[in-house]
């Protein structure tokens, strides 16, 4: 027991947990490899719940805690999962934390809990979080599989907050439930497109289109 | 009988799965540079859902519900499994996935040979389980629930074929650099979600 003990201790220190390597697996899906603009994963709720910047913060936070959560636990059991059972395994861990979010946010934020309806449960579904487990949590240690779920996380969080603070904005001026035009003494009567689903389709392909012209990333 | 019709009709056209809810966009995207492929994959989808939403539909109204459970012993009527919903829910869809997979490659090998990767898939379609949690939050009956899960497949399908036929035609056009790929089809389903918006006004 003791040995082991010093083993993972040893292995640790060869490589830290924000080692460059490490640092890299957070900073990545930030950019160039952004878990919604380049992997295309869990576009649903990217588009669904950004009407408003509050429930997009709180669909991220979610997120984050739930895939965050689930990778550790997939990661630490990873040598002990059948690889033909694997899904459901996955499912059932990532199921059992979405239950958790859920009935915590209905217990203190029940207002938002209400607004967001479906999309908290449709996070178990949410292609960023099986696809992180399967592509990454299977076949590494529990540290680094924390940094690339915090990573992914935050790149789906940025591009929620980008996207809902243009379709707040523009379609009913207004931050964080902060009327901003009519503050600085403006009129601005807000532009119902944006609200609709079909504003968002385009708020992100436009978000897609600067990202890819400032980093070069192209597709066929 | 009227309703029933209503409900199918919102489901297919005003409701659209794709373009009011967003519900299973990454394979819809993922999935849509071809017709043939495309329409593969909404045929399974509308399969599933038309199976999966009154079965579950089946086990909220007569295991998880409070008071659900009188039917096996009156001492039960007190318990409230509705936190499990989730759970209950991904484990019906991921079975029904795998017998419809089982049931299409018995039945009919040709089809099961052109849907092939797309059947698995379709556990973390988020429309599967979308359907299923909006058929509670809105409280159909049985028949309700059926037309609801088969009219939400039929839109989805409807959705996907469109697009697909779009992009294949896409294909010949000279679309900038960056945006080519992923940010141009982004574009088109919000331009098509426009279009959806027409039949906003249409009721039964």
């Amino acid at each position: 027991m003791s040995t082991e003990v010093a083993e993972v201790k040893e292995v640790k220190k060869s490589e830290p947990l924000f080692s460059k390597k490490n640092r890299k697996l957070v900073s990545n899906p930030l950019d160039i490899d952004n878990p919604i603009t380049v992997q295309v994963l869990g576009i649903c709720s990217a588009l669904a719940v950004t009407t408003q910047m509050k429930p997009a913060f709180t669909m991220a936070v979610s997120l984050v805690v739930v895939l965050i959560a689930s990778s550790m636990v997939i990661s630490a059991l990873r040598n002990t999962i059948p690889s033909r059972i694997r899904i459901v395994v996955q499912l059932a861990v990532i199921a059992t934390f979405v239950i958790l979010v859920d009935q915590v946010l209905k217990a203190f934020v029940y207002d938002i809990s209400k607004q967001l309806s479906v999309f908290v449960g449709l996070i178990i579904t949410n292609c960023i979080v099986m696809g992180r487990l399967e592509a990454f949590s299977m076949g590494n240690k529990i540290g680094p599989s924390f940094m690339d779920a915090l990573g992914n996380g935050l790149g789906y969080g940025i591009i929620l907050m980008i996207v809902a603070f243009f379709r707040e904005l523009l379609g009913s001026g207004a931050i964080f439930g902060f009327k901003v035009f009519e503050s600085i003494g403006l009129k601005y009567p807000g532009n119902g497109l944006l609200l609709l689903p079909a504003g968002a389709c385009i708020v992100v392909g436009i978000i897609i289109w600067v990202q890819r012209s400032l980093n070069g990333y192209r597709e066929g | 009988m009227e309703n029933l019709i209503s409900i199918g009709v919102r489901s297919i056209f005003i409701d659209n799965m794709i373009f009011a809810y967003f519900l299973g966009m990454c394979s819809y995207l993922a999935v849509s540079k071809k017709v043939k492929t495309a329409f593969g994959l909404g045929v399974a989808v509308v399969f599933v859902l038309g199976f999966t939403v009154p079965i579950n539909w089946l086990i909220q109204n007569h295991i998880l519900n409070q008071g659900s459970l009188a039917w096996i012993s009156p001492e039960l009527a007190t318990i409230d499994l509705t936190f499990l919903q989730f759970i209950v829910f991904i484990a019906v869809i991921a079975s029904m996935v795998q017998l419809t997979e089982m049931a299409i490659e018995k039945f009919s090998p040709a089809l099961y040979g052109s849907l092939g990767i797309f059947l698995p898939l379709i556990a973390v379609n988020c429309a599967i389980l979308g359907g299923a949690l909006f058929m509670i939050g809105r409280s159909y009956t049985l028949p309700e629930a059926t037309v609801f899960g088969l009219g939400s497949g039929i839109g989805w399908l409807l959705a996907i074929v469109a697009l697909a036929g779009i992009r294949e035609k896409m294909k010949y056009s000279n679309v900038p650099g960056p945006l080519r790929g992923l940010g141009i089809t982004f574009i088109l389903v919000g331009l098509m979600s426009l279009g959806f918006l027409s039949f906003l006004g249409f009721s039964l």
